[in-house]
């Protein structure tokens, strides 16, 4: 089951994917060529000038943009693998021979989890790598912290799996679909406008994208990630890339992992009971 | 212990009644018929039967296990009456991940038992999108049988198959019924059922309306003997008459071109028991 279910999606995905990474290559290359990396930018700061630089600058704005990339492109995936897992199934007949079966209902689920899941976080990570390398090569930056926001990365696509899959219990496959696709935009909005609040001291906003990032704890892993790539960069540069719409987005709490691992049993376990409770 | 048993099994889908309190019961090693017209609820009752779908009252047990438990699930068969199986398998490989989700130790040799019992030995590395209909269907026939399970439940197995693939599972049903496997057969093939089951069921509007033996079902109707008058009708009259009959006809210097005993076909029961239903 797994293993075939990766055959159906696998050409889609692989072209997007390379016409990512050449797209990358290519936009980082001629980027690249058109500053001088060794020219500092000034910004003008009540009389004082302050130098930026401008290299870290442009890596990390870059990077950032390949996250999230990356991210897109494994929601994607994810959304591809799982969006029909129960009700679109169910309707074509492909699930009632296998729920038949003694292994029942919560194995069914939760080996696709397990496959969507596995697959998912493998690719995000290996785009994440080549994306990483591409950015090296041309600018020869490296991201203050490379292993912990891939990590994230996957996780965040491993919650947009278990979201797609709750969602395909109860809604038809192109509505589920759509639903997915449009979660995820809301919870990048919700990013950008907890960094716009962040901008203008608005708590208003800050709270939206507060609520946001806990109702949708991918969005939060994304924030992290985004954030650890210039965790240890400071002054300016830092300031700068905070205002860009890929860059020093926000930490999240310690609480953020147990979070995680809660909110997915939750849907797992709500997903469960409603899917028990299903005729097919 | 009866192989399968409902007792006032009900089933609504808001509200449609599909179900409306039905007995039915399968022995052991019987193959029992379930007929009635589209609607009448015979799919339901197999997927509550299989656990695919939730009883609204009354109670299903499989081989002593309430249906839907893994017990039960585990010794049954199932054809749906609409499946598919994923494209990219093929026919091998797809008896292999049922062996698994059956925990069945059959290997190869079970697998190719099976594809050889339904016809397709020919097809076994040939994939599912690449079949035709009739040939999906003998797979899911043979997927229902991975396991060896002592009861079938078939949905219209041969709706899709040609006279000859039909054929094929009647003498595949008269094999089960050999190793005393409990089948419950959901058809419109009137004569098909009326050639295997040892019982028949007949559903209308979710409610039993006729049950019974085959062969108890088949009411004589009477001795039809052609003369040269016309076909004359003896109504009242049996098999042990004919003889009787014709000799009195020669005897009164008519000749007889044909005679035949007339009993009541499975249709004609059908018929009458749904009655209204299906014009
Ligand atoms: N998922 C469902 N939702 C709502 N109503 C349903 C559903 N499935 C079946 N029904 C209704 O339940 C009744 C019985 O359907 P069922 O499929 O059991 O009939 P059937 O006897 O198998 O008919 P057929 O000979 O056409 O296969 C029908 O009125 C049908 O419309
Ligand atoms: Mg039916």
């Amino acid at each position: 089951m797994q293993e075939s279910v990766r055959r159906r999606v696998f050409p889609v995905v692989l072209i997007l994917t390379a016409a990512f990474l050449g797209l990358y290559s290519f936009g980082v290359y001629k980027a690249y060529q058109s500053i001088d990396p060794f020219a500092t930018e000034s910004i003008g700061n009540g009389g004082e000038i302050s130098l930026v630089d401008t290299q870290v600058l442009f890596s990390a704005t870059l990077f950032g943009l390949s996250i999230f990339a990356v991210l897109f492109l494994g929601t994607v995936l994810a959304i591809f693998l799982t969006h029909a897992v129960v009700r679109g199934d169910a309707e074509r007949g492909l699930l009632q021979p296998l729920v038949v079966r003694p292994v029942g209902r919560a194995a069914l689920l939760a080996g696709r989890f397990g496959a969507a899941a596995l697959v998912c976080a493998v690719y995000v990570i290996l785009v994440y790598t080549a994306s990483l390398l591409i950015t090296h090569w041309v600018t020869g930056w490296w991201p203050d912290q490379i292993f912990l926001p891939a990590i994230e990365l996957a996780v965040a696509i491993a919650v947009l799996v278990g979201i797609s899959l709750f969602g395909s219990i109860l809604l038809s496959s192109i509505a589920n679909g759509i639903a997915i696709f449009m979660v995820f935009g809301a919870g990048l909005v919700a990013g950008l406008l907890g960094q716009i609040g962040e901008a203008l001291n608005s708590d208003s906003l800050n709270t939206i994208a507060n609520v946001a990032s806990w109702a949708l704890p991918f969005e939060a892993l994304y924030q992290d990630a985004l954030n650890r790539i210039t965790s240890d960069t400071e002054g300016f540069t830092k300031v700068a890339l905070s205002l860009g719409p890929f860059g020093g987005a926000q930490p999240a709490g310690a609480w953020l992992w147990p979070w995680v691992v809660v909110y997915l049993a939750a849907l797992g376990l709500i997903g469960l009971w409603a899917f028990n409770r299903k005729d097919l | 212990m009866a192989a399968f048993r409902a007792q006032g099994l009900a089933k609504r889908y808001g509200n449609v009644t599909a179900l409306g309190g039905v007995d039915l019961e399968v022995g052991e090693g019987e193959l029992v018929g379930l007929l009635g017209p589209n609607g009448a609820g015979k799919s339901t009752l197999v997927k509550i039967a299989c656990g695919l779908v939730r009883a609204s009252a009354g109670s299903a047990e499989v081989a002593g296990a309430p249906a839907g438990s893994a017990t039960a699930r585990a010794s049954l068969g199932y054809l749906a009456e609409l499946f598919r199986f994923p494209g990219w398998y093929n026919a091998d490989e797809l008896l292999a991940l049922h062996q698994r989700l059956a925990g069945s130790e059959g290997g190869a040799d079970e697998r190719a038992e099976l594809l050889d019992l339904v016809g397709l030995s020919e097809a076994k590395t040939r994939k599912v999108e690449d079949m035709s209909k009739g040939m999906q269907q003998r797979l899911g026939i043979a997927q229902s049988l991975v396991g060896k399970p002592r009861l079938l439940f078939l949905d219209e197995p041969t709706s899709a198959l040609d006279p000859v693939g039909r054929r094929t599972v009647r003498s595949l049903l008269e094999e089960l019924r050999r190793r005393g496997v409990s089948v419950l057969l959901n058809s419109h093939l009137l004569s098909e059922v009326e050639l295997v089951c040892d019982r028949v069921v007949i559903l209308s509007k979710g409610l039993v309306v006729a049950a019974g033996r085959t062969e108890e079902l088949a009411r004589p109707r009477g001795v039809e003997v052609d003369t040269d008058e016309g076909t004359k009708l003896f109504e009242s009259a049996r098999r042990e008459d004919a003889p009787k009959i014709v000799a009195d006809l020669v005897g009164a210097g008519q000749n007889v071109y044909g005679v035949r005993v007339l009993e009541t076909t499975l249709e004609e029961i059908y018929l009458e028991a749904v009655e209204g239903e299906t014009s």
